[in-house]
């Protein structure tokens, strides 16, 4: 390492975790913060405000292939997550105290997995895994199995659009039909898709899609839940009822307004920024794979379904929290996985269903792009990855030991 | 030098960090995660390095300016702590896990990451003095002499030692609180840690039962062979024990009653009197010396336990593992499994380590 000092310009490679704010979503939230007005008062500072949610809200619907009222309004995508698979849950358990079972992506994230784990351990919930194959993909057959097993008691199942680790894009629309072939609502998870690849609500056939905003250039702390009318929804929040009585809360009007312009900008450049940053992406991959010959992509083929901005490698004989020290001190910023409170980089879930070898799991980074992405931060990756894997795989030397396994 | 920062999240490593930032060295902060239960679907729950010390030494690298990282070394403690902990016990002797965490963990695995990584030494925030004179470390006694730990960094191997830095050693700990706050650390009023941090509720007992279960003995008295009483297993005792044995008859001399010593293929414990107790030469292996090995038969002070007293004893090394001390006079409580501490005396600048070993068995 050079120095302590972070280095004048780093190269952001971890736009999965959060994005920079598009510059017209910065504009349109700090215009909305300097007016007063609460959507659900009735006078003309309320209506103004109101007028405002309502204009985002068809934006929104619009860029994404829902109808407005189906856009509910959540703090994020966490919360639109736990929404969807709680709510739908408690609503079809109460309608048909027979549907017990939540079908799950093992590969879900957090949001979505420890939300079904809470299910089956506080609510008398049974938590099915549904399998992934080696690229990560939950197969439409998949799902039919889990559901013939037992079409009657299935309340939910979830499967994210593209999972936010490895970068694989599922069918949704394949699964979804299967899903309603059973009569049994889909949930998805489109935080990593919504503004990377093209969503189409109404043509997914999901009965609910959840995304987030600072993923896609808008705010932290804003995100949507797509949720279709005739869907039943047992609320999280109880209060005021402000979002269709599945969702109170004062609505956060600066941070709706600038989800919208955040959404329609993604989506409106979306053809544009997906071939450029698959671009940078394979230029990344192949160079890193160059550099460092026995480095493995983990997910799909580069011509596959995948992320136009996810790259994710194993390093074999290399610790990941090594390989993101030794980077960061050169200015590259990244992640070893998902980020979590305590810090800790634990064998990722995700790599595990996908059939990696554990020790192959603990050396793995993930690099992501996003809308500022340029050609120089993958250059400045290929200028140290070489270096910083073989000074890694000399620390990965003294913490592994001979002839044992560490999981 | 580039130096990798300990940070356990107290208030002792906050300085010692911060004073390595003064020093001017490039400084990296790590917070070692030694703990890990399984969970469900994540693993995430931690029994004695809790969240809140992470934290906490994260908002000290903050304040500090120094890049921060959690890593992973629950397996590893694991390992080499938490099981040899248990075997010791189960095999009659009484561990220190403290020692064993700097020999195995601190100055082992995490010095060898971060050498490999391109630093050149681990920073604690150990009560100790260290330095290297002409490549040979001279390690001394803290100049606060109640909060002393060279006695558990002395069996560091003279190569650990070159790569260590306790930037604390001169100070004694008022003034290191009293320095935490005027460098606005938030950790300056937290409580020191005590006891063992893997068994957060103190019972040791209760700990190491849940972990080999009960295994009945017959508690003896040494010169009778007479059974004085039974136990639920030798792990419950330590040499130079008196509370605690369960004896119901008194002595027939009316006094105390003390651990002698304890047979782990029997189960056997065998108990006497305070004069039994006392040992007049003390055995070692695993013998480690900062320099070089004795040069004949060696006048000085060894110390037997972490807070213990010390007794003037002359040392001869035999051969590079081994040592076997003469005491003065007869020295109560050594526990085979502790380690013992040689220094010799010196006021002015604290005393000199000059070796340590792990107590392999004692004579009266």
């Amino acid at each position: 390492m050079t120095s302590t000092q972070r280095p004048a310009r780093s190269a952001y490679l971890d736009h999965a975790a959060t994005t920079p704010m598009v510059p017209a979503a910065v504009a349109a939230m700090t215009q909305a913060l300097s007016e007063v007005g609460n959507a659900s008062s009735l006078h003309s500072s309320g209506r103004r405000a109101r007028r405002m949610v309502e204009e985002a809200r068809e934006s929104i619907a619009e860029a994404l292939g829902a109808r407005p009222s189906e856009v509910i309004f959540t703090g994020g995508g966490t919360e639109a997550n736990n929404l969807a698979v709680k709510g739908i849950y408690w609503a079809q358990h109460k309608e048909n105290p027979a549907r017990r079972r939540v079908l799950v992506s093992a590969v879900e994230h957090h949001a979505v997995l420890d939300a079904a784990q809470w299910l089956a351990d506080d609510m008398g919930a049974e938590l099915a895994l549904l399998p992934v194959d080696a690229e990560g993909r939950v197969s439409p057959q998949a799902v039919r199995t889990a559901l013939e097993a037992d079409p009657d008691g299935v309340a939910l199942v979830s499967v994210m659009w593209a999972n936010n680790e490895v970068g694989t894009i599922n069918p949704i629309a394949e699964i979804a039909a299967v899903c309603a072939e059973f009569g049994v609502p889909l949930h998805t998870d489109a935080v990593q898709a919504v503004g990377a690849v093209p969503v189409d609500f109404a043509d997914s056939g999901a009965t609910a899609l959840a995304f987030s905003g600072h993923k896609l250039g808008g705010p932290y702390g804003i995100g949507a839940l797509l949720l279709t009318r005739e869907a039943q929804c047992t609320p999280l929040l109880h209060g005021g009822g402000q979002e269709r009585d599945v969702r109170s809360g004062t609505l956060d009007v600066p941070a709706i307004v600038a989800l919208a312009e955040a959404v329609r900008y993604a989506v409106k450049e979306l053809p544009d920024t997906a071939e450029r940053l698959a671009g940078l992406r394979d230029e990344l991959v192949r160079g890193v794979l160059a550099k460092v010959p026995d480095a493995v992509l983990n997910g799909p083929r580069l011509d596959g379904d995948r992320l136009p901005g996810n790259a994710h490698f194993s390093f074999p004989g290399c610790e990941g929290d090594s390989l993101l020290m030794l980077l960061d001190a050169r200015g590259i910023e990244c992640s070893t996985g998902s980020a979590c409170t305590a810090g800790v980089a634990e064998p990722s879930h995700v790599l595990l269903a996908m059939g990696v070898d554990p020790r192959h799991a603990r050396g793995s980074l993930r690099f992501s792009l996003g809308h500022t992405s340029a050609k120089a931060d993958v250059e400045a990756l290929l200028a140290e990855i070489e270096g910083v894997v073989e000074r890694a795989r000399k620390a990965g030397l003294t913490t592994r030991r001979a002839g044992r396994v560490r999981t | 030098m580039k130096v990798l920062a300990a940070m356990s999240g107290g208030v002792d490593s906050a300085v010692a960090a911060a004073r390595a930032v003064d020093a001017g060295h490039e400084v990296v902060g790590v917070h070692l995660a030694l703990s890990a239960k399984p969970g469900t679907l994540r693993t995430g729950a931690r029994g004695c390095c809790t969240i809140e010390d992470a934290r906490d030494a994260r908002r000290v690298a903050d304040l500090l300016g120094i890049p921060f990282y959690v890593w992973d070394f629950a397996e590893r403690f694991t390992e080499d702590v938490i099981e040899t902990f248990v075997g010791e016990y189960a095999a009659g002797r009484t561990p220190n896990p403290c020692v064993t965490c700097n020999e195995k963990i601190k100055f082992e695995a995490l010095l060898e990451k971060a050498i490999a990584l391109g630093f050149d030494a681990v920073v604690t925030g150990h009560y100790a003095r260290l330095r290297i004179v002409d490549g040979v470390p001279e390690l001394r006694r803290s100049a606060d002499e109640g909060k002393d730990q060279s006695y558990v960094l002395a069996s560091l191997s003279a190569e650990q030692l070159r790569h260590a830095m306790f930037p604390l050693g001169d100070s004694v700990k008022s003034e290191v609180r009293a320095e935490a706050a005027e460098r606005g650390l938030m950790v300056a009023d937290k409580p020191d840690s005590h006891d063992i941090c893997f068994i957060p509720d103190g019972n040791t007992k209760a700990f190491l039962e849940s972990r080999l279960g009960r295994k009945p003995g017959k508690l003896v008295d040494a010169k009778t062979g007479a059974v004085l009483g039974e136990h639920t297993g030798i792990h419950g005792f330590t040499v130079g024990q008196r509370k605690g044995l369960g004896i119901e008859a008194p002595a027939p001399d009316g006094r105390p009653r003390y651990v002698l010593a304890l047979e782990p293929v029997s189960g056997t414990v065998k108990v006497g009197s305070a004069e039994d107790l006392g040992v007049r030469v003390i055995e070692g292996d695993r013998a480690t010396w900062p320099a070089k090995p004795l040069d004949g038969p060696t006048e000085c002070q060894v110390q037997v336990r972490a807070h213990g007293g010390v007794a003037p004893a002359v040392a001869v090394a035999d051969g590079e593992d081994r040592v076997r001390v003469e005491l003065r006079e007869p020295l109560r409580g050594v526990a085979p499994g502790q380690t013992l501490v040689l220094y010799r005396p010196d006021a002015e600048a604290g005393d000199l380590v000059l070796g340590a070993a792990k107590i392999t068995g004692t004579r009266r």
